[in-house]
């Protein structure tokens, strides 16, 4: 059988935020050949049932991730810094309202 | 020699990951065995999804009301989506998404066999809603806690839509079961041919199920077949008994020491003979597939030529 290769199109990431004020979350991905068709997946395949407000489709090739590889030293430089959270601070006894 | 200790070194490290219950991600180390066989359950799972909407979707234009032609719209579409989600989860794992509809297309993956009964009357669709989804709902709660992030968050979503697969078609019956005698038999015999064919739905039994002690051990399966089989019967037996069905099994009955129902026995060679593909319906649902695979060809070379003359 002569067979063409098949076509199903660019990968797209999905983001989806549940409500105005909520953050977008990655909710999957979809195949489109072009961003119209990219979006018009994406809210058939992620919110049937309301799930989104807004959406945000991105090619999967766009996204720079890091590398779980890399994890450690990538984020070593926060490690040593136990001054940034305010549990690093002694209150004298009796002080109230300075979180 | 060195490349050897490393790679043992890895799989211990992974499988101690595994142990501590942290969740394995696409770009983490993971053994090559434990991709591949995600990629053949994930895939398989994906199919079934798909090849799952052909039974139904015979019966859109036969729904007896609009509203009922409404509802099973909707859930066959809900089917599509479930296939989509879980291939976008299995092409985090490296394989292309042609490359899965080939595979399904020229017979090399599978999908679940009970799609390869036919669906004779609309009682059939009440009958596939609440017992083959009702089963699929207990697989997939169990594999919303597996080992692998992209399957578990998928399987969540699903889980949340299959809550509403499984009434309809339990109030399909129900409707059936308060009707005239023709519509009480014609709800029973649905019954009478979807309950064993949902019970194989879980796999061989324990002890011929060749890949379950690895994958238990990956925590990409936490309970066995058996196990899930027998949760999925008790939680099953009293719906029935509700609307007045009869499980089609002589054996059924409760068992006060163990808490669970006793039942009979599965004819496994009926569900070997499925799996290699002399079930009723084998060859039209794979020709159906093909062929819709096929006629929607020039639609995505069109949208790909569309969306390359408008690059800029």
């Amino acid at each position: 059988m002569e067979e063409k290769k098949d076509v199903q199109g660019k990968l797209w990431e999905v983001f989806t935020q549940k409500k105005t004020g909520a953050p977008h979350e990655h909710a999957g991905s979809v195949r489109a050949a072009d961003k119209e068709m990219a979006m018009m997946n994406a809210r058939d395949v992620y919110s049937r049932r309301n799930e989104a407000v807004s959406l945000w489709v991105v090619p999967s090739e766009c996204i720079v991730a890091s590398q779980p590889e890399d994890a450690g030293p990538f984020f070593d430089p926060a490690n040593d810094k136990a001054y940034r959270n305010p549990n690093f601070y002694k209150t004298p006894t009796g002080v109230k309202q300075i979180s | 020699m060195e490349a050897t200790i490393t790679e043992a070194q890895l799989e211990k490290e992974f499988q101690q990951k595994i142990d501590s219950g942290i969740v394995i991600e696409p770009k983490d180390w993971m053994p090559e065995r434990y991709r591949k066989q995600l990629i053949r359950m994930m895939s398989q799972h994906a199919h079934s999804e798909v090849v799952g909407m052909l039974p139904e979707g015979n019966w859109i234009t036969r729904a007896p009301s609009l509203d009922r032609k409404a509802i099973l719209l909707a859930k066959v579409q809900d089917e599509a989506g479930h296939g989509l989600y879980i291939y976008s989860a299995t092409e985090t794992l490296g394989i292309d998404r042609a490359e899965m509809m080939e595979q399904l297309h020229t017979g090399k993956a599978k999908y679940s066999s009970i799609f390869n009964y036919p669906t004779q009357n609309w009682a059939d669709i009440g009958a596939i809603g609440w017992l083959v989804d009702g089963a699929a709902i207990i697989n997939q709660t169990a594999l919303a806690k597996c080992s692998y992030g992209p399957y578990s968050r998928a399987m969540i979503r699903i889980c949340k839509e299959e809550n509403f697969h499984n009434k309809q078609g339990y109030q399909i019956l129900a409707y059936l079961m308060r009707g005239t005698k023709e519509q009480q038999e014609m709800a029973q015999d649905a019954m009478n041919r979807w309950w064993w064919p949902s019970l194989m739905m879980f796999g061989p039994s324990d002890a011929n199920s060749p890949n379950s002690a690895e994958l238990m051990r990956w925590k990409v399966k936490l309970h066995s077949n058996d196990d899930l089989r027998q949760r999925f019967i008790d939680r099953t037996v009293p719906q029935a008994e509700a609307i007045g069905l009869t499980i089609p099994d002589d054996k059924l009955r409760w068992n006060p020491d163990t808490r669970h129902y006793d039942w009979g026995e599965i004819n496994w060679d009926e569900f070997y003979a499925v799996i290699s593909g002399n079930g009723p319906c084998n060859h039209e649902r794979m020709s159906a597939r093909v062929g819709a695979h096929e006629k929607g060809r020039w639609v995505r070379e069109a949208a790909a030529a569309y969306a390359q003359k408008h690059l800029n």
